[in-house]
C-alpha cells in the first residue's frame, strides 16, 4: 500500500488508463498547461502532449458536446469540470445526449465518457458554487454516478469509469483533494462500479454515507462507540447503481438505519435508499429510517449559517439516537 | 401542671425508639427517677426515667410501637387534671391522627362543594369543556397496537402476544428491546401436582434489624469492597495458648489472640486503621477493635478500646464481659462506638472462610475461619497440620491491595511467631 493524496490517486488512475489505451484523452479548463485547477492532471501534458491533454475555453456545453461526439466515434474522453456547479451549463449534453444516445440509436452507438470534477460545497463559496449534484444525475437512466470518499476507492473506481462503455459522472471534492490514504499498489487496480464497502462493522445501526459525508459519519461513529453504540458504516461509493444488497444485508442485522446525504432532502439519494430499505427490509426494521441531509435551503454564505446548514457529526448522532430509541 | 414525656435521644444515631415495655399503666403514681419504660433503640434497650413525679394520666403508645425522637409517649400530671389541651396538639397520637383525617375530610367536602358551584356557574363553558374532552376519550379507546415491523415479526416467532407487551418507543410503540426483555407472566407448571401451602409469617422488624439492614446495605453498596485471604499456620499459636492458659487465671481464647495480633499489626499499618470521611481519610491515633458478637436477634459489635495497649488477659476479660452484656442487650452505646477495625469470627461455627461486610466507618474487617486439621508439607514430607484462613475485606477508597497484603503478612507473621506480638 502506498499513501497517496486523493488527487494523486486520481492522477495515477488517469495516467495508467492513458498509458494502457491510446483512445483515452482528457480535456477541460486548465487541465494542460496549468496542470489542472486542482493539480489532478499535473505532469500529464508533458507525458502525453497536447493531442491527449487538451485545454478548453470556458464553454462547458461546447467541450462536453465535443466529448460526447468523440465518445460516439470510439474515443474515451475524460471531461474535467472545474466544478460540477459549472457543469449545469453542459446539462443538455450530459442529460439529453450522453445518457440517451445508446437508447435512442437502438444500441448502434454508445458514449464511453467520464465527466469528472469537484461536487458539492467547499466552505464559504456561496449558493451557486455549493450544490451537490450526485442525486440529480442519478435520477437519469443511462448515467452512472460515482462519489468516492477515500483515495483508494477513487483510484479503483476512476479506472473502472474510464473503461465503462457508458457515461459516468465521477464526483470529487475540493476539500478532499489533499486527503491522504493508503492506495492499493496492485497492478491494474480496479473496483467494480456499483459495489459498496463496509468501512466499519457494528451491530446497532447501519449508517450510509458517501463522499465527504463519509468522513462526518466516521467521526460520529467513533463518538457513538464511546457511548456503547456500534455503528456499521457503509460507503456505497457508487451512487448509481446503488448497492442495495449490501445495505439490506446490514439492516437485517442492525434493524436500524440512518442515511447521510450532502444534498437537499427532496428526491435525494437518501429518499431513494430509504424507500428501498423499507420495501426490502420492512420486517427487519425496528424504527423508521432516518436521514440527515441539507435543509431545503440554498447554501448560505455566512459562516455561522453555513455551519448549521451542512450535516455534522452531532446531527448524525442525534439521528442514531432516534432510531435506537436512546433519546 | 401536666407534662408530656417525650422520646429522649438515647444514642447518637437513633432516630426513633420502640417501646419495648411499659413499667407503668395509666393511673399509676410515679416518683422522680422511676423507670417508666424500656425503649429499644438502634443500638440497645435503654431505660427511660421520669424527672418529675405525678400520676400517669395517659399512655399514648402501645408496646412494640415506634416513636420518633421528641414524640410524646405519655402524659404525667396531677390526678384529675384536664389534659385535653396537651392531647389536642398531639398529632402522633391515635386521637390526633383521627382529628387530622377529619379535618382533611372537611376540606375535601368543601372543595367538592366549591367545585359543584363552579360547575353550575356557566353552562355554556361546561358545554365547551365537554366537547374539548371528547377527542381525548377517542384516543384512549384506540386499541391499535403500535409495534415496529421487526417487533411484530419477533413476537410472532416467539409466540408472544403483543397485547401483553408494554411498548417503550414513542407513543408506546413496541420495539425490538421490548420483545427481547419480555417475560411472560409466571407460566403454570405442566404437571398438575399440587401441594398444600404452608402459611408464611411476617415478622416485625426490630430496631436492631433495621440498624443492621441500614448500616450494612449502606456499607456494601457504598464502599468498594475487595477481599484478600491468607491461610495461617496455627500450630505455634495453639502451643502458645496452651502454655499461657497453664499460668493465666483468665482463659485465653483463640479469638483473644487474633484480637491482640490484629491490634499489634494495626499499630504497624496505620493505613488499615483508617476511615473514609468523604473529604479526608482519617488515620486513627488509637486502635479500637470491635468484635462481632452474635445474639438471638442479630449481632452487636462491642469495642475493645486501646486493644494494642492491653495484654491478652485484659483483652480476654473485657471481651467476655462485653459479649455477656451484648447477649443481655445491656451494652451501652458508648461501648459500641469509635471502633477503628472489626473482627468477625465464625470459626466456632465450623466456617472455613467467609467474606465480611465492612463495619462503617472502619476501612477494613477481618473474617476469621475455623482452625482446620490439614495435611501440610514440612521438610518435604506430608504431616498433619493446623491452619486457619482469614479474609480481610477492605474499602478500596482507603486501602489498596498491596497495603492490605502488607497488613495480612504482618498478622500472619505474628500468629505464626506469637512472641513477635510483644515487640
Amino acid at each position: 500500500m502506498a499513501v497517496l493524496q486523493f488527487r494523486e490517486a486520481l492522477r495515477d488512475a488517469i495516467d495508467e488508463e492513458m498509458a494502457r489505451d491510446e483512445m483515452v484523452f482528457i480535456m477541460g479548463e486548465e487541465v494542460a498547461e496549468y496542470n489542472g485547477a486542482y493539480k489532478v492532471t499535473e505532469g500529464l501534458l508533458d507525458k502525453y502532449g497536447f493531442k491527449r491533454v487538451i485545454d478548453t475555453p470556458i464553454s462547458e456545453l461546447g467541450f462536453s458536446g465535443i466529448g460526447v461526439g468523440a465518445a460516439m466515434k470510439g474515443l474515451r474522453p475524460i471531461v474535467e469540470f472545474m466544478t460540477f456547479n459549472f457543469a449545469v451549463l453542459a446539462a443538455d449534453q450530459i442529460i439529453n445526449h450522453a445518457s440517451k444516445v445508446r437508447y435512442m440509436l437502438g444500441g448502434q452507438a454508445s458514449v464511453p465518457i467520464v465527466f469528472r470534477g469537484p461536487n458539492a460545497s467547499a466552505g464559504q463559496l456561496g449558493a451557486t458554487h455549493s450544490v451537490a449534484y450526485d442525486s440529480m444525475y442519478a435520477h437519469f437512466p443511462g448515467l452512472s454516478v460515482i462519489y468516492p470518499s477515500e483515495p483508494d476507492d477513487a483510484k479503483g473506481l476512476l479506472k473502472s469509469a474510464i473503461r465503462s462503455e457508458d457515461p459516468v459522472l465521477f464526483m470529487e471534492s475540493e476539500q478532499m483533494y489533499g486527503l491522504k490514504g493508503e492506495v492499493s499498489e496492485e497492478d491494474d487496480y480496479i473496483i467494480p462500479i456499483g459495489k459498496g464497502k463496509i468501512k466499519r462493522e457494528g451491530d446497532d445501526v447501519t449508517i450510509i454515507a458517501s463522499g465527504k459525508m463519509y468522513h462526518v459519519v466516521k467521526q460520529a461513529a467513533e463518538q457513538l462507540a464511546k457511548d456503547g453504540v456500534e455503528a456499521e458504516v457503509i460507503d456505497p461509493r457508487t451512487i448509481k447503481p446503488f448497492d442495495i444488497e449490501m445495505v439490506i444485508e446490514s439492516v437485517k442485522k442492525t434493524n436500524r438505519c440512518v442515511i447521510v446525504d450532502e444534498a437537499h432532502p427532496f428526491g435525494g439519494v437518501a429518499a431513494e435508499a430509504g424507500f428501498l430499505i423499507q420495501r426490502e427490509a420492512f420486517d427487519y426494521l425496528d424504527a423508521p429510517v432516518q436521514r440527515v441531509t441539507l435543509p431545503d435551503v440554498c447554501a448560505p454564505f455566512a459562516k455561522n449559517l453555513f455551519d448549521i446548514w451542512l450535516p455534522d457529526a452531532k446531527q448524525v448522532i442525534d439521528a442514531v439516537n432516534t432510531v435506537t430509541y436512546r433519546n | 401542671m401536666a407534662e408530656k414525656i417525650e422520646m429522649p435521644k438515647l444514642s447518637d444515631t437513633m432516630e426513633e425508639g420502640v417501646i419495648a415495655k411499659w413499667n407503668v399503666k395509666e393511673g399509676d403514681k410515679v416518683n422522680s427517677g422511676d423507670v417508666i419504660a424500656e425503649v429499644e433503640t438502634d443500638k440497645a434497650t435503654m431505660e427511660v426515667e421520669v424527672f418529675d413525679g405525678g400520676t400517669v394520666l395517659k399512655i399514648l403508645v402501645s408496646e412494640g410501637d415506634a416513636v420518633p425522637l421528641g414524640g410524646t409517649m405519655a402524659i404525667i400530671g396531677e390526678e384529675g387534671e384536664d389534659i385535653s389541651d396537651l392531647l389536642d396538639g398531639e398529632e402522633s397520637s391515635a386521637a390526633g391522627k383521627e382529628k387530622a383525617e377529619e379535618k382533611e375530610k372537611k376540606s375535601t367536602d368543601k372543595s367538592e362543594e366549591e367545585a359543584k358551584k363552579e360547575d353550575t356557574f356557566d353552562p355554556i363553558l361546561e358545554d365547551v369543556n365537554e366537547k374539548e374532552s371528547e377527542p381525548e376519550a377517542d384516543t384512549s379507546d384506540d386499541e391499535r397496537i403500535k409495534a415496529s415491523p421487526l417487533a411484530k415479526k419477533m413476537a410472532k416467532e416467539k409466540g408472544v402476544d403483543l397485547k401483553s407487551v408494554k411498548g417503550s418507543g414513542p407513543e408506546g410503540r413496541i420495539v425490538k428491546r421490548d420483545i427481547e426483555n419480555y417475560e411472560p407472566e409466571a407460566k403454570k407448571p405442566a404437571a398438575a401436582v399440587s401441594f398444600d401451602s404452608e402459611e408464611s409469617e411476617d415478622i416485625k422488624i426490630s430496631q436492631m434489624r433495621k440498624t443492621i439492614a441500614r448500616r450494612l446495605s449502606e456499607s456494601k453498596f457504598t464502599n468498594p469492597h475487595f477481599y484478600e485471604t491468607i491461610d495461617i499456620d496455627m500450630e505455634p499459636a495453639i502451643k502458645a495458648r496452651t502454655d499461657l492458659n497453664e499460668v493465666s487465671d483468665v482463659k485465653i481464647s483463640f479469638n483473644d489472640i487474633v484480637v491482640k495480633a490484629c491490634a499489634a499489626a494495626l499499630r504497624r499499618h496505620p493505613a488499615v486503621n483508617s476511615s473514609w470521611l468523604d473529604d479526608v481519610i482519617r488515620k486513627h491515633g488509637d486502635v479500637h477493635v470491635a468484635v462481632a458478637v452474635a445474639i438471638d436477634e442479630g449481632l452487636m459489635t462491642p469495642v475493645i478500646r486501646h486493644a494494642d495497649k492491653k495484654n491478652l488477659r485484659q483483652i480476654s476479660a473485657e471481651t467476655r464481659e462485653l459479649a455477656g452484656l451484648a447477649r443481655d442487650r445491656k451494652l451501652q452505646p458508648e461501648q459500641m462506638e469509635e471502633s477503628t477495625f472489626t473482627i468477625s469470627n465464625l470459626g466456632m461455627f465450623g466456617i472455613e472462610e467467609f467474606t465480611a461486610i465492612i463495619n462503617p466507618p472502619n476501612a477494613c474487617i477481618l473474617a476469621v475461619g475455623a482452625i482446620r486439621d490439614v495435611p501440610v508439607v514440612k521438610n518435604g514430607e506430608v504431616v498433619p497440620g493446623k491452619k486457619m484462613k482469614v479474609t480481610l475485606s477492605s474499602d478500596h477508597r482507603v486501602v489498596d491491595g498491596a497495603k492490605a497484603a502488607d497488613f495480612l503478612n504482618t498478622l500472619r507473621q505474628m500468629l505464626e511467631n506469637p512472641l513477635t506480638m510483644l515487640l
